[in-house]
């Protein structure tokens, strides 16, 4: 699985249309900041943080000639909530409702990323029956995060009908989030060693309706979007962002795989039942929004792939790890069984002691690879933690990204990327 | 009463009614087009004021008009009160010319001759072309005066953008002025009788369908909407404006959208004439105001299905795609009318 470190070959860009070269590009972007520096005639326009499309309280400072974007000033922490230095006042478990504010349209996998991390750290093995509910919900995550990011993605393009027939099959997921964990946007549903609850009664015939279901939506998506002739001319060629470009700036996620790059960390460094369950990694090769686009259409259709597998497959067995010194016990059993009161007990006043050492581990997000620093000087509570979130990296990326562009592409591209400022500000 | 003292009167009453009508007509447009928005998008639309919520759009003047207004503080303040008027007041001009029913022949009105024109009027074509043009300075001014960037990008888009499809615009029509051989909107008409398939549509449909794109630039709308571009320029030339300074703008916008409607439909729709001449038992009025509403539903469909054009391929498509179509529309017609009739 290292073939996601090779760089797209010219061979698998052959087909698409004309696509600027990497010397076209910096010649472009060079041009634009040789005409500031000679002309210093620029406007300077103020984009955000109060803007109806820069996803949050992003700000850019754009400094335009005409409507060509010469340079950019990104200004992020706007959001910040100091979720760092919280976490090192919290005991682990206290943590995990911290975590699904960071990209609050795909909180569980934040809940779980930070799980994976603690469990690494512990060394707590998750039963597998709370393995397969995590990749669930992992995926149902995904499928929220994507069908969202389309909305948004057309509005920034002037249509805002999409945006709401998104939000409406976006209703769907999360109908089904709300049945599994009871909560909408901020699940909280991870344990340090398994799930919080088993699947609920019906749940399972009510996801195989809405998994059946989605990957019609997302034909009837392409149908509207992909062929309609101003999209393509608004996307194609389009802040393109190669596979160079993605490492020297440390973007990852669909923008990646865009870029021709098969990275995936469900494939490179599994976890949960990613390894037991079949799928591709969905790679394009343009790497420009348009191809963002595809591989976010394709990345839906493997979600319900994986998650109809996890569906068939569920083991039984219990969904959380019995193991009294790190994981909190099964809620239920709490009032009726007195080793499992004390446990809780235990996790809740006292939390689960880990070991000294040091932990990463990334996972793959919705928006990108999304990692997780434990630094752990023993007992119940971090000494250090970090997140290295993708929205961060996207969010630096922006000024590689548009400059030279123009303005209207600006907030297509900003979109294209995916980020999310809870998850950027921390 | 003697005939010019009737005439007087009877324009007076136009004059007065016309306007009215058009402006009650136009707040239940803006009603319409945010059902219908509601229906494209999976929504019910408005619902509370009025039955299915019909009465929303007076509801939203009398909220307007109670708004703070809001003047920033570095605006040039003179400009920035005046251009909500300049950009209202020619839309309603052009209703001056428009022929909503038969002009001339016998008394038809107590005794009098009454005619469904406030002015007949002999370059009335080339009136609503200097209308259109006029509006733009309203948007330019708003752009310029707000003291705002946002306002000054859309304010620049739209000068740019209305000048190019106005030629368009201007070329296209000049198709049917052949045609007709007159620039009176009442005459237009009047060569257009028969049934639909006299309309100038068919022999024009070139220049209908470069009129009809050219028109939805001229009326900011999607995919031509880059003066209030929402997402990138926040509310473009209106970004500073607030209560009912900002309620002109957004009237004036759909008084533009039904005078638009009226003028496609003078001269490529046989404006009040009935489609079949069995339908004539039918006033003239009705049938325009058919006509209209099928073409503002037509704009609002596309508004709401379809992505916006970047800048620059907004003005690639004004200028080499529309303009050339349009000028070899024209040559083709000369040549066809002079070798006909």
């Amino acid at each position: 699985m290292d073939a996601g470190h090779d760089l797209p070959t010219p061979d698998a860009a052959a087909g698409a249309t004309h696509r600027p070269t990497q010397e076209e590009l910096r010649e472009r972007k060079a041009r634009t900041r040789r005409h500031l520096e000679r002309t210093g005639e620029v406007m300077t326009l103020s984009m955000g943080p109060q803007h109806p499309s820069t996803h949050g309280v992003y700000r850019a400072v754009l400094d335009l000639d005409g409507e060509v974007v010469l340079a950019v000033r990104p200004e992020i922490g706007n959001l910040h909530r100091g979720v760092e230095k919280l976490c090192e006042y919290r005991t682990y478990h206290q943590i995990i409702p911290l975590t699904d504010r960071l990209d609050y349209i795909s909180g569980f996998a934040m809940n779980h990323g930070f799980c994976e991390a603690a469990e690494k750290l512990m060394g707590v093995e998750v039963p597998d029956r709370g393995r397969y509910i995590r990749t669930i919900a992992h995926e149902l995550c995904r499928l929220a995060n994507h069908i969202l990011w389309l909305g948004t993605h057309v509005m920034d393009l002037g249509t805002q009908t999409f945006f709401c027939i998104c939000f409406r099959d976006r209703e769907y997921v999360l109908d089904l989030f709300e049945m599994l964990t009871g909560a909408r946007l901020t699940h909280s549903f991870c344990r340090i060693g398994g799930v919080a609850k088993d699947l609920p009664d019906g749940f399972d015939q009510r996801c195989r309706k809405v998994i059946d279901f989605l990957p019609k939506r997302v034909a009837e998506y392409e149908r509207i979007i992909k062929h309609n002739r101003i999209y393509y001319k608004r996307a194609k060629n389009v802040g393109i962002f190669t596979a160079e470009d993605c490492y020297a700036w440390r973007v990852t996620g669909p923008t990646l795989r865009s870029a021709g790059v098969a990275r995936d960390l469900r494939k490179d460094e599994p976890y949960a039942a990613y390894p037991e369950v079949e799928f591709e990694v969905a790679v394009e090769y343009n790497a420009d929004v348009y191809d963002r686009f595809l591989v976010r259409m394709k990345e839906i259709r493997e979600s319900c792939k994986i998650i109809r597998q996890c569906l068939d497959n569920l083991p039984d067995g219990p969904f959380l790890a019995p193991d009294a010194g790190h994981s909190l016990p099964v809620k239920k059993n709490v009032l009726r069984d007195p080793a499992a009161m004390i446990q809780d007990f235990y996790q809740v006043f006292r939390g689960p002691q880990a070991p000294k050492g040091e932990v990463y581990r990334g996972i793959e997000a919705p928006k990108g690879e999304m990692g997780f620093y434990i630094r752990s000087e023993g007992g119940s509570k971090p000494a250090r933690v970090h997140f290295a979130t993708p929205s961060f990296y996207h969010g630096q990326a922006v000024p590689a990204l548009v400059e030279g562009e123009m303005v209207a592409d600006v907030v297509a591209i900003f979109a294209s990327v995916d980020l999310v400022l809870g998850d950027c500000d921390r | 009463m003697s005939d010019p003292i009737a005439q007087l009167i009877f324009l007076i009453v136009k004059a007065i009614l016309l306007p009215v009508l058009i402006v009650l007509f136009v707040a239940f447009v803006i009603y319409f087009e945010r059902k219908f928005a509601g229906f494209f998008q999976a929504r019910v639309g408005p619902t509370y004021l009025g039955p299915w919520g019909s009465l929303q759009s007076f509801g939203d003047i009398f909220k307007l008009m109670s708004k703070e207004d809001v003047t920033p503080a570095r605006a040039d303040k003179p400009v920035f009160k005046l251009a909500p008027y300049i950009a209202f007041i020619p839309a309603f001009l052009v209703m001056a010319v428009l022929p909503f029913g038969p002009v001339g022949g016998e008394p038809n009105l107590f005794g009098y001759r009454f005619d469904y024109v406030i002015a007949n009027f002999d370059a009335g074509l080339v009136l609503f072309l200097a209308m259109c043009a006029l509006g733009v300075y309203g948007v330019v001014l708003a752009g310029w005066s707000s003291n705002s960037n946002y306002s000054l990008l859309g304010g620049l888009r739209a000068g740019a953008q209305m000048i190019s499809y106005e030629l368009a615009m201007g070329f296209s029509v000049v198709g049917v002025m052949l045609m007709a051989g007159s620039m009176s909107l009442v005459d237009i008409v009047d060569r257009q009788a028969g049934n639909f398939w006299d309309w100038y549509f068919i022999p024009q449909i070139v220049g209908a369908v470069i009129f009809f794109i050219a028109s939805i630039a001229e009326l900011n709308r999607t995919p031509f909407d880059l003066a209030e571009a929402e997402q990138e320029l926040v509310a473009g030339h209106l970004t500073e404006y607030s209560g009912m300074r900002w309620g002109m703008f957004y009237f004036a916008e759909y008084v533009n959208l039904v005078v638009v409607s009226a003028i496609v439909s003078t001269l490529y729709l046989g404006g009040w004439r009935a489609p079949l001449e069995v339908l004539d038992f039918i006033p003239g009025p009705i049938w325009l105001f058919l006509k209209i509403c099928v073409l503002i539903f037509l704009y609002m469909w596309i508004r709401w299905t379809i992505f916006r054009y970047r800048y620059n391929q907004l003005m690639s498509i004004g200028w080499k795609v529309l303009l050339p179509l349009s000028i070899a529309n024209l040559a083709v017609t000369a040549v066809v009318v002079s070798l006909v009739g």
